[in-house]
């Protein structure tokens, strides 16, 4: 059935898009805009009111995100979005606050941040667009750059051990973690749904073509053929072990839910001191 | 009033738990903060106290967090404070610059140490005024305050939340570490006395509302998340609506008003303390500590016969031109000591521009001046 608002000339998200900031800065076969969409329609779902939703992003591809949600809208300064965040929610704990930032941004400028907000346990859902490169800069070496991919400052391909996220998110102490590709875009919104039901800090990385950059360097030109490695070679593993899910650069991607479990958040330990004060 | 409520009476404090108590005054309910010598005791403070009244302490990982955090709470609709010391300062550069681009009402306290780097934790300097001024990238103003007492610390911090909610902007505390550390008498009024300033809110529904089109004082109305407004805020160089707008059209007009704001508005914004200026042939132009430390050599040459006035600045930035310019004309010489190589003192000349001799009493930290040394300098001064 073709819904009435595609007859409309409409896009079936204006109403959370800021119809009047289109066209957006994103490239073709970028995964950006899927998981955009994936999230809008598990915030719809949430049935979460949503003048309470905040979105807060840092800087870089993903960052822009914030810019074109027609929801209150952060967009901070380089990897400080999860900080900005932590004082957003703790200002106003009415506030549901969904982080939506890239690998780069999240994991190596903001990576402090990133531990330590999953460490207290802050009532936040972060996504997380993993395209293994800085795309904003022109496709240098980042946090989560495979080892042996080449980028513009990895020429000759890269030597540094990269970050298994779910693996990192699940120590810090984050309570829900998962991990899908953008050509999962129902179970992204799916894993993004529970995020948002979730208490507390809850993680959900999302691996999404850059065939602008990234692809483009490591042999795979297209958005088309990134989604197709992600069909040949995404391997569904609910409850697999965090540290199992370490990213190669042609190897399997795991995906699935790794973490739900319960503790308490900051603002329930915090609010329980207070017969003592 | 219980304990628990705003303080009001006559109390012995030190600067560092009255900038606190001036901030619970004011009406802060957010602290954000990281410990940092000698900026630890407000955190301390705010740890003990805003757990009673409803309010906000968190620490976070680091100053660029606490900088954060603080910024979005105020877009909570919360006024928010951090306290630090130079490494702090210099790790908070970066968004306070983003506060100012977004024009986010916030207080952030800097208890002034000896630098550069590690420098003298424990101990006084004034070093970080150039900082204060140009220390985030862009151009910009900013307002920055200087208190020379436990008691002046607290009123000008609930002065730096007047003036960021009326003006849309962060504002510095530029104390030192021994007004931070010293303990003196501090009176708090009833709570009631104190005037308390809150950022206006926007008067037309949503759709309607332009959030970064100034008033007539150029200063726009603030609608917090989760008003229903779905504002939209960005670091990036930003139209009325808050759109990223990155052309030179755009920044000339977006930056203009940001600077606009606070210039055309120094009067209202600019303090300074005046005394014994009227018959004056030298001046001492000074602020915080050094300014107290002042007031003995000038007491001796008045004794010796050498009239000395002292101006006191309060508000640093914007820098009290006007008033400057005003005692230039009317003295041989303006002295000014204060805790660094000379920063303060370079103003004092740009704006003196020859019109009488600018001599710096240069002191690099670790105590207070000598009051020989200013003498001294009052000396060469009335030749």
């Amino acid at each position: 059935m073709i819904d009435e608002q595609v007859l409309d000339g409409l896009h079936p998200m204006d109403k959370l898009l800021r119809a009047d900031r289109i066209p957006h800065i994103w490239c073709p076969g970028c995964g950006i805009g899927t998981v955009v969409y994936s999230f809008l329609s598990a915030l719809i779902k949430s049935g979460l009111d949503l003048d309470k939703v905040a979105v807060v992003s840092g800087i870089g591809c993903t960052g822009r995100a914030a810019g074109y949600i027609n929801l209150d809208s952060f967009h901070t300064t380089h990897g400080r979005a999860l900080p900005f965040a932590t004082g957003l929610k703790l200002g106003n704990p009415e506030l549901k606050v969904v982080v939506f930032s890239g690998d780069g941004d999240l994991i190596s400028i903001g990576g402090n941040h990133f531990i330590h907000a999953a460490r207290r346990n802050m009532d936040i859902a972060v996504i997380c667009v993993n395209n293994f490169t800085y795309g904003m800069t022109g496709g240098q070496l980042g946090p989560t750059t495979p080892i042996r991919a080449k980028t513009t400052t990895s020429p000759y391909g890269n030597t540094e051990h990269p970050f298994n996220l779910p693996y990192l998110a699940a120590a810090s102490g984050a309570v829900y973690v998962a991990r899908w590709t953008s050509l999962d875009a129902r179970r992204t919104e799916r894993a993004i749904g529970e995020a948002l039901a979730k208490k507390g800090f809850s993680f959900v990385e999302v691996i999404a073509p850059c065939p602008t950059l990234y692809g483009n360097m490591n042999k795979m030109k297209t958005g088309l053929d990134q989604m197709r490695f992600y069909e040949e070679n995404s391997v569904i593993r609910h409850g697999a072990e965090p540290k199992d899910v370490d990213i190669t650069l042609n190897g399997q991607i795991i995906v699935g839910k790794f973490v739900d479990i319960e503790k308490p958040t900051y603002l329930d330990l915090r609010d329980n001191i207070g017969s003592i004060v | 009033m219980s304990e628990k409520s705003p303080l009001s009476g006559v109390f012995f404090m030190t600067g560092d738990t009255a900038c606190a108590e001036g901030a619970i005054s004011a009406g802060c309910r957010f602290f954000a903060g990281y410990p940092i010598t000698p900026a630890t005791e407000i955190a301390e403070r705010m740890a003990e106290r805003m757990p009673q009244i409803s309010g906000t302490y968190v620490q976070m990982e680091d100053e660029i967090a606490s900088m954060n955090a603080v910024l979005g709470a105020s877009w909570a609709g919360v006024k928010a404070m951090t306290a630090t010391s130079g490494p702090g300062f210099s790790l908070m550069m970066e968004n306070l610059g983003l506060g100012i681009m977004t024009e986010t009402p916030c207080v952030l306290v800097n208890v002034q140490r000896g630098g550069p780097s590690t420098g003298l934790p424990t101990l006084v300097a004034q070093a970080d005024m150039m900082q204060a001024r140009w220390g985030s990238h862009g151009a910009y103003e900013i307002i920055a305050l200087s208190p020379n007492s436990p008691q002046e610390l607290f009123f000008l911090t609930i002065r730096a939340f007047n003036l960021s909610e009326k003006y849309r902007t962060p504002v510095l505390i530029m104390t030192d570490e021994v007004v931070g550390h010293m303990t003196e008498r501090v009176v708090i009024p009833p709570h009631k006395n104190i005037a308390r300033y809150a950022r206006r809110k926007p008067q037309v529904p949503p759709g309607e509302f332009l959030p970064y089109k100034g008033s007539d004082d150029l200063v726009p109305p603030m609608a917090n998340a989760g008003d229903g407004y779905r504002i939209h805020m960005t670091g990036l160089t930003h139209d009325e609506r808050g759109y990223p707008d990155t052309t030179a059209e755009a920044q000339g007009r977006l930056i203009r008003r940001l600077i606009d704001k606070i210039q055309t508005n120094k009067d209202d914004i600019i303090e300074v303390e005046e005394d014994q200026l009227d018959d004056a042939d030298v001046a001492i132009c000074s602020y915080g500590i050094s300014a107290r430390v002042a007031l003995l050599p000038i007491e001796q040459a008045r004794q010796e016969g050498i009239k000395v006035g002292l101006l006191r600045l309060i508000t640093v930035w914007p820098f009290p031109e006007e008033h400057v310019r005003r005692v230039a004309k009317n003295v041989k010489a303006i002295v000014v000591p204060e805790l660094n190589n000379g920063q303060i003192a370079l103003e004092v000349e740009r704006c003196v521009a020859g019109a009488a001799r600018v001599i710096p009493v240069p002191h690099m930290g670790g105590d207070i001046h000598q009051p020989q040394d200013i003498l001294d300098a009052i000396h060469r001064g009335a030749k």
